[in-house]
């Protein structure tokens, strides 16, 4: 990467926040980056990398195998040096690794999250969804949202498919929060990543111990993987502590922006209630319409590869920003619309290529029933706060709110 | 058409947007093919599939 001085460049993240939580970035932020396809841009850390802004391009970034997810990479675009000693920590985190080594991992769980396992497990969804409303109901008028409703009831699920007691939820929930945060230091990271490795591989020495026929997800890796002696212990606990974080905060920010805009939109969070069978349509545009996953994806370049108009030489950092990507005005007509109506399943919110969102069918039932779920409980769900009051997560990988008071 | 499961990332986009053409595999959640030539009222949601494909696995042609 070039050493020039380049002051003039783009801050990646951004250093203004948006004006709302429903704007990307900030509006002069925007035009500047939206303007071309790939924009150099600077770190935190004073390196540079590409930022990638539209549809096409970030679909053939993501699916180029000359793109590496491995941080260890000299040239990996990074928001903060990494610590020394990371080899032994990243055991498992299949999220970072590349091609096989990454497929083997990846692939003992995506039988679990398939489409026709998850409408298995729908009768779960519904019952923590249940569950979820009747805490909401008992909690106000008003109460919060976020914290009552959006955060339980993902966790919940995901605790039940992982074989995780949930009565552990504040434990794992704060130290997940933390690992999200890309302004907490690195030292404070590392020691949450390291309690929750700890209680993880604890968690699996005890079922080890105690061998049963457990229907959950470590039970069943434990049993088929790790006593035939295919999956190490500390590769199956970096899987669960990927599953644990990406189940619960993806789900919980969504459910939380998602219930502040339609609140906005009554005629369509009616809809949810009057015509259920339109809520997949509608989950899809909450996607692509709120990209929470706003930082990006980070790729570094293996081999030179053109994308866009731009070489991408070997050893450059590059960003798929899937959020620009999501309102390419080239894909979706007014893409600063929310319109359920509008074919929005080709929104990239989960990522593309071989990384895509492994538990994208366990979101998308659990933002479908949670949804139509609401509005048929409480039809008149209001906002019980001034929008300018609302603290939005503009540090967090994944953007959200901090709470959301809800009246009825 | 074909798929290629050497490719597939199991992610589940062709079963969303296809059912009738694709399918998971119950012991790996990897793609399967229920119709290799599948008919005319298939042919947009196979090329939609195609293109929405994370891991590029299914050809058509």
């Amino acid at each position: 990467m070039t050493q020039t001085t380049q002051t003039d460049l783009p801050h990646w993240p951004p250093v203004n926040p948006a004006s709302s939580p429903f704007a990307l970035l900030d509006d002069a932020e925007r035009l500047r980056l939206a303007d071309q396809a790939v924009t150099r841009v600077q770190l935190p850390t004073g390196a540079t990398a590409w930022l990638v802004t539209r549809h096409p391009e970030v679909r053939q970034l993501l699916r180029h195998p000359a793109f590496s997810s491995d941080l260890q990479r000299p040239g990996f675009p990074l928001l903060r040096p990494l610590p020394p000693e990371v080899t032994a920590d990243s055991q498992g985190a299949f999220i970072r690794m590349d091609g096989e080594a990454h497929l083997r991992l990846r692939r003992m769980l995506t039988a679990e999250f398939m489409i026709r396992n998850v409408r298995r497990i729908e009768p779960l969804i519904h019952q923590t969804v249940s569950e979820a409303l009747a805490d909401l109901a008992a909690a106000g008028p008003p109460a919060d949202f976020v914290s009552t409703f959006a955060l339980p009831l993902p966790s919940k699920v995901i605790c039940h498919l992982l074989g995780v007691p949930y009565a552990d939820h504040d434990f794992f929930q704060s130290r997940s929060r933390l690992l999200l945060n890309r302004q907490v230091p690195m030292d404070q990271l590392q020691h949450a990543a390291q309690e929750l490795r700890e209680y993880l591989r604890s968690l699996i020495d005890a079922k080890r111990a105690r061998p049963d026929d457990a229907d959950d997800l470590l039970s069943r890796l434990i049993r088929e993987r790790v006593e035939p002696g295919e999956l190490g212990v500390d590769e199956l606990g970096g899987m669960a502590l990927l599953l644990l974080i990406a189940g619960h905060e993806t789900t919980a920010n969504m459910l939380g922006l998602s219930v502040l805009l339609l609140t906005r939109h009554p005629g369509r969070y009616a809809l949810l209630r009057d015509r259920p069978d339109l809520a997949p349509s509608m989950v899809d545009e909450l996607l692509r319409y709120l990209s929470i996953v706003r930082t990006g994806l980070f790729r570094v370049a293996t081999e030179d590869v053109e994308i866009g108009d731009r070489l991408i030489r070997a050893g450059e950092g590059v960003i798929a920003l899937l959020s620009l990507a999501n309102r390419d005005p080239e894909v979706f007509d007014d893409p600063d619309g929310f319109d359920p109506y509008r074919q929005a399943h080709q929104h990239l919110a989960f990522g593309f290529g071989m990384h895509q969102c492994i538990g994208q069918p366990l979101a998308r039932a659990e933002l479908r029933v949670a949804l139509v779920e609401l509005a048929r409980r409480f039809p008149d769900l209001r906002v019980a706060a001034d929008p300018q009051e609302l603290t939005t997560r503009d540090n967090s990988v994944v953007f959200g709110l901090d709470a959301l008071p809800v009246t009825w | 058409m074909a798929v290629d499961r050497e490719r597939c990332c199991g992610a589940g986009n062709c079963v969303l947007t296809a059912p009738e053409v694709f399918d998971q595999d119950d012991t790996d959640g990897l793609v399967l093919l229920r119709d290799p030539a599948p008919g005319a009222a298939s042919r947009d949601r196979v090329q939609r599939a195609v293109d929405l494909c994370p891991a590029g696995a299914i050809r058509v042609g």
